[in-house]
């Protein structure tokens, strides 16, 4: 699936990826291959992506929103730190 | 006429010196909108987004959309951010933003201003010194150091400290002067209404792209979180147009200003040469009249 993380400053993250990691409002919950459409507000945590080739990015957020539709995942971050 | 000869010649160098500077600025001026105009070009995705998402919660949802910074109340007090640059040398530009703002005060909303129900909250040093000498009540705070750095973590204390107003009721309407940024050559002073937020317009959504949704809460609370990260990317849009539009501004004063520093150098230029042409003829004149005199 393809992934796309924006920060309102710059792109942060475009690419497949395997899963995708993320701090949900109500609690955090992983996007997979194939995963029904959401769209779901952030909160404070870290996201992880799995991209194919087996490697992780991890960084912290402060809020944001994601959003998955037919294996297109956006990612709206704000307050993202690296770690 | 030797000292004439003199004067040109000392005008001569400092316009061309002046030249050089405005030559120097217009250079900056062009490398710093490159910059501005990257960084709204980087943002807009983000936006673009950011106003998917909304049209599709909006797509799967009945009733009235428009939230609790929707509400347009009966407007009693007023804000208007004016937002400048900190520094002059470009034209117009600021004096354009100020003249929106006071033309508001005066149509829009003179009720309310003429029972000084109209704060003023300045972004940019230029607007905070001009209003403040003229209403010096009325402005009401200022963000003068926003513009060092205009990254979205820096600012965005500024629209959330609006919508705050809006919510405590502090202010029934607040409206936004900036300068719109079209391109290098073209900017022009805008007003929008920043709060309450104008009526949405829902398309309809073409059903090919219409999924059904899972919301996370659920889409008022989705919609709560969302309407506020809109206007602050809103206003963030607001700032780089602003910073844009006053290099493209800046740039276009300091390229007319060369031009005209070039069509001063060139008159005196003339007048230089002249005075030279005059005083070699009277001082030629003085010699043919003092040889004819020992002839004589």
């Amino acid at each position: 699936m393809n992934v796309t993380v924006l920060s309102p400053d710059k792109e942060i993250f475009k690419g497949e990826a395997k899963s995708v990691k993320v701090p949900g409002t109500s609690g955090q919950f992983e996007v997979l291959e194939n995963h029904a459409p959401i769209v779901s507000a952030l909160s404070q945590g870290t996201v992880k992506i799995s991209k194919p080739d087996g490697s992780d990015l991890t960084f912290s957020i402060r809020k944001g929103f994601i959003e998955v539709l037919y294996n297109e995942v956006a990612l709206l971050v704000q307050g993202v730190t690296d770690n | 006429m030797a000292a004439n000869l003199k004067e040109v010649r000392e005008r001569i160098k400092s316009v061309k010196s002046t030249q050089q500077i405005t030559k120097a600025m217009k250079m900056v001026s062009a490398a710093k909108l490159r910059r501005a105009q990257d960084s709204i070009v980087r943002m807009r995705p983000y936006a673009d987004k950011l106003n998917e998402m909304l049209s599709h919660i909006l797509s799967n949802m009945e009733g009235d959309p428009s939230g609790s910074f929707g509400v347009a109340r009966e407007v009693k007090k007023v804000l208007i951010v004016v937002v400048t640059s900190n520094r002059g040398l470009c034209g117009a530009f600021n004096s354009n933003v100020i003249k929106k703002a006071l033309y508001l005060c005066e149509t829009k909303y003179a009720k309310q201003f003429d029972a000084s129900n109209v704060d003023l909250l300045c972004i940019g040093k230029k607007g905070r010194d001009f209003l403040r000498k003229r209403f010096k009540s009325r402005v009401n705070g200022d963000y003068v150091d926003l513009f060092n750095d205009l990254s979205f973590d820096a600012i965005v204390e500024v629209p959330v400290l609006l919508m705050e107003h809006f919510s405590n009721e502090n202010y029934d309407a607040i409206e936004v002067c900036y300068g719109r940024f079209k391109n290098a050559a073209v900017q022009y002073a805008e007003s929008t209404q920043y709060l309450p937020v104008p009526k949405m317009k829902t398309k309809k959504v073409t059903d090919k792209r219409r999924a059904d949704y899972i919301f996370e809460p659920d889409q008022q609370s989705l919609l709560e979180t969302l309407i506020p990260s809109i206007l602050q990317t809103q206003f963030h849009r607001f700032l780089l147009d602003t910073n844009a539009s006053e290099h493209g501004a800046r740039m276009t004063a300091m390229d007319k200003a060369t031009e005209n520093a070039e069509e001063l150098l060139r008159e005196l230029k003339i007048s230089y040469n002249k005075a030279r042409q005059e005083a070699i003829t009277s001082e030629i004149s003085e010699i043919v009249g003092g040889a004819a005199a020992l002839e004589g």
